[in-house]
């Protein structure tokens, strides 16, 4: 023990409290940041790999609204249709009230039983023909695809809903938590209080509209196209052919009535920036905090360190010239260091813990997994004594000489 | 003195640059840090209105469902239903009064060669101009009776005006939207509210509507839904009356009530509008309305983002981090200076006068350290405006108030970090440090 010098660094830092109380104080506070900016930055990387289970990189949308009198809704649909689905390079097109993660849409809510007063679980509501499947690049995992006669014309503002529906995987299983998945092809839902609907499929991963639900992947698909002013038309693509594309069919439709708008062309790769947009703004500001911090940190360290240094010079000179080694000075500052650090960050547990709990509490942040407090531990560790590598160093390069001089 | 302590100060932080750098860098980054978050809180938080915020009500009623509340725990729906805004315009209670709704149509100029566009449209009563200070450019809201008449009228946006009349006066001349000619009764100049206070259930951050027409026109026209439609039963029968006449919330309602005792008078008119609907077989939960004024209703809406405020606080703990360090190297500065300072007391100079030079060297750090935070808090909210998007654009801007707390906080905290270190130097005794000389 002697040998380490422990109580000799202890008992010259506790003639300097205040230095060494400072840094213990940054490194208390840098831990309890880093350790849940970090932990935030995992829960937002995870949201944001979430799959929307469409081919997102090959597909497009756009808006067409129509206006004046002699606009034919039904007809203009079905001849745009046709023209999607037989220009090159489109892989399959469909009509479709809302698009997956864009933030806005339809939502209904189905129960098992009929009846106003039962348990009843929420979706996204889809309008789509017997197209979607293939245009949304989805696998249909039990069940079948509905057949063209199927689809039916939705009037505005008919609050009815078709006989049939295709289902995600994941709403089948919060409707029937007791059923295996596949032997739910054929069972009744319940749409508002008592319209019942026939499962006719099941498909494997569909996301609802919006990112921040927590029924994210309940989707249902209903058979029908629908009449209205503005109508949505998704397409997919061949790979590489999106953009061209975008920009050839933007005008084949705008060319074919003139009493349209084609408006908001847009790619899926985008609306997932766009929705994603506040967890990756957060993402960046908080890792550049870090990396700040960090740095003001250690430069904290190496500076209050190298003052020490400076100051103990003579001192320093003097145990060189009894014989202390090179190594032993350095072994003297980071273990000063060490043992700085070792209470600033055990506050810093504490403190990671306690903002967490505020965290949580005010902000609806979940809890800290255990591993991120030790792996805090470990890199605070790290840069402290990496920090003080430098002035010990220096430290260590002082000639035994010094010990004859004056200052 | 003064002077000559600042000369002092400039001197010894030229003497010493690269630990005078590293003092400043803190500070400003610590700054800047809280300057950018603390901006687009206060942004995001500020009364759009404040010469009338608290006389201005936002209507809630409890219509919802008898199993289950709007909202947990126990909230009323945000929006109300058709038949409860046409039945509250029509008891008039409120001296000043405004259902609305939001709607988009295609605006069609006379103009051939001027391309037709969709425009966001705001359904409202005329009053909503004035209880809301709306700008005039040219012209004015509509007239009372065009409401009750449902007159084809509109006050268009700056920009629609700019687009469809190349931004003359077109007070009198008329426009069409949604394949109706519309009499443009009044133009609005720029109109920036931060946040859009009047409507938050898409959008706290959205831009003003392009067009504004009278509320009851949505029949006339059948005009589609804008905004968000929540609805607790299916509508009964088919068809625009059906829906209209639904359980389905999609409208919002405010008044204006100048006193106290209008407050109350109007909250018992709503409790005993509620009770009436009871008796009609309506409003099935027990009563709970709300009448929140502009501020509460902000509050209630959550209109100040979580990230924002986690992030503020965070920013303030990365300050509390700079400053700390900003106090540990002002001790090791001053601490290398033992010998001057004990020459200066030898020679007669106070402690006070020794604790005023090494104050007003930590205020020169901490001003200079500010400067460089504006200067990073202005970078700072250019990343923010680059990270989120154009609807953050109102929110990212630095206003002289701004400013002046960034350059108060920088250099209060830093007397505030210099306190320390400067009474440790001035408490060495004059002949400790002499005899080594």
């Amino acid at each position: 023990m002697n040998q380490w010098e422990i109580g000799p660094i202890f008992r010259a830092l506790s003639r300097n409290k205040v230095g060494a109380v400072l840094i213990a104080l940054q490194m208390a506070v840098t831990m309890t940041i880093i350790v849940n900016a970090v932990f935030i930055i995992v829960e937002r990387s995870a949201l944001m790999q979430r799959e929307s289970g469409v081919d997102e990189a090959n597909t497009f949308y756009l808006t067409s609204t129509g206006f004046g009198k002699n606009f034919e809704h039904k007809r203009v649909v079905t001849e745009d249709l046709d023209r999607l689905r037989r220009t090159p390079g489109v892989v399959d097109a469909i009509q479709i009230n809302a698009i997956p993660i864009s933030g806005g849409g339809w939502s209904m809510s189905l129960s098992t039983e009929p009846g106003d007063d039962v348990e009843d679980v929420g979706t996204a509501n889809y309008l789509v023909d017997d197209h979607a499947i293939n245009t949304l690049d989805l696998q249909l995992i039990a069940g079948e695809n509905f057949t063209p006669s199927e689809i039916r014309w939705r009037e505005r503002n008919q609050p009815d809903w078709p006989a049939t529906a295709i289902l995600t995987k994941a709403l089948v299983q919060s409707l029937f938590p007791d059923t295996p998945w596949q032997q739910t092809v054929g069972s009744a839902v319940y749409i508002g209080e008592d319209e019942p609907v026939i499962i006719k499929g099941i498909v494997d991963k569909l996301q609802a509209p919006w990112i921040g639900w927590d029924d994210l992947e309940h989707a249902m698909l209903s058979p029908e196209k629908t009449v209205s002013e503005s109508t949505r038309y998704l397409i997919r693509t061949e790979p590489g052919q999106r953009d061209a594309l975008m920009a050839k069919v933007e005008a084949t439709l705008a060319e074919a009535y003139p009493n349209r708008i084609i408006r908001d062309v847009t790619t899926l790769t985008e609306t997932r920036e766009r929705s994603y947009r506040q967890h990756s703004a957060m993402i960046k500001i908080l890792a550049l905090v870090m990396v700040l911090l960090t740095a003001i940190t250690a430069m904290g360290i190496v500076g209050l360190a190298s003052f020490n240094v400076n100051r103990r010079k003579k001192q320093i000179g003097t145990r060189r010239a009894l014989g202390a080694s090179k190594g032993a000075i350095i072994r003297y500052f980071m273990l000063e260091n060490m043992m700085i650090s070792t209470a600033g960050i055990m506050l810093g547990v504490a403190l990671t813990i306690g903002l967490n709990m505020l965290l949580i509490q005010w902000f609806a942040v979940s809890a800290l997994q255990w591993f991120y407090i030790p792996a805090g531990v470990v890199l605070l560790l790290v840069v402290g004594q990496l920090a003080v590598l430098g002035p010990a160093m220096r430290a260590s390069n002082i000639p035994p000489a010094m010990a004859t001089r004056t200052i | 003195m003064f002077g000559y302590y600042l000369r002092l100060a400039i001197k010894s932080i030229r003497r010493n640059p690269y630990l005078s750098g590293l003092m400043m860098l803190a500070i400003g980054l610590g700054i800047g840090a809280s300057m950018t978050t603390l901006t687009v809180n206060y942004l995001m938080s500020s009364n759009p209105i404040p010469q009338k915020s608290d006389t201005l009500y936002y209507v809630q009623l409890d219509s919802w469902s008898p199993h289950e509340p709007a909202q947990e725990p126990n909230e009323p729906p945000d929006q109300i239903t058709w038949r409860d805004a046409i039945n509250l315009m029509q008891a008039g209670q409120a001296s000043k009064q405004s259902a609305m709704a939001s709607s988009a149509a295609v605006i069609e100029p006379a103009d051939r060669n001027n391309k037709p566009f969709l425009a966001s449209l705001r359904l409202n009563y005329t009053d909503f101009f004035t209880m809301f200070d709306a700008p005039f450019l040219y012209g004015s809201g509509w007239a009372n009776s065009d409401d009750k008449q449902r007159k084809l009228v509109t006050v268009i946006s700056k920009k629609t005006n700019d687009r469809v009349f190349g931004g003359e006066n077109s007070v009198g001349r008329s426009v069409t939207i949604g394949g109706k000619r519309f009499t443009v009764t009044g133009v609005l100049n720029e109109w920036v509210l931060v946040p859009k206070f009047y409507d938050v259930t898409t959008g706290a951050f959205d831009e003003t509507e392009d067009a504004y027409i009278p509320f009851l026109l949505k029949e006339t026209l059948e005009l589609p839904n804008g905004g968000n439609t929540n609805c607790w039963k299916s509508p009964e029968g088919e068809g625009f009356q059906a829906f209209l006449q639904s359980e389905c919330v999609n409208y919002q309602m405010w008044v204006e009530l100048p006193t106290e005792e209008d407050r109350d008078n109007y909250m018992a008119f709503l409790d005993a509008y509620a009770q009436e609907q009871k008796a009609m077989g309506r409003f099935p939960r027990p009563l709970n309305n709300r009448l929140p004024d502009v501020m509460t209703w902000m509050e209630t809406e959550e209109v100040v983002a979580d990230d924002a405020q986690i992030m503020m606080w965070l920013a303030f703990l990365f300050l509390l981090v700079c400053l700390l360090n900003t106090v540990g190297l002002l001790l090791s500065k001053y601490a290398t200076r033992t010998g001057d300072i004990a020459l200066r007391r030898a020679v007669g100079a106070s402690k006070g006068a020794i604790f005023t030079q090494y104050i007003i060297e930590s205020a020169v750090i901490g001003l200079i350290g500010g400067a460089l935070g504006l200067a990073l808090a202005a970078v700072g909210l250019q990343g923010i405006k680059s990270l989120y998007g154009d609807f953050v654009s109102e929110l990212a801007q630095l206003d002289l108030l701004m400013v002046s707390i960034a350059i108060l906080l920088a250099v209060v905290s830093s007397v505030i970090a210099g306190c320390y270190p400067a009474w440790r130097a001035c408490a060495i005794p004059p002949a400790s440090q002499l005899k080594n000389q």
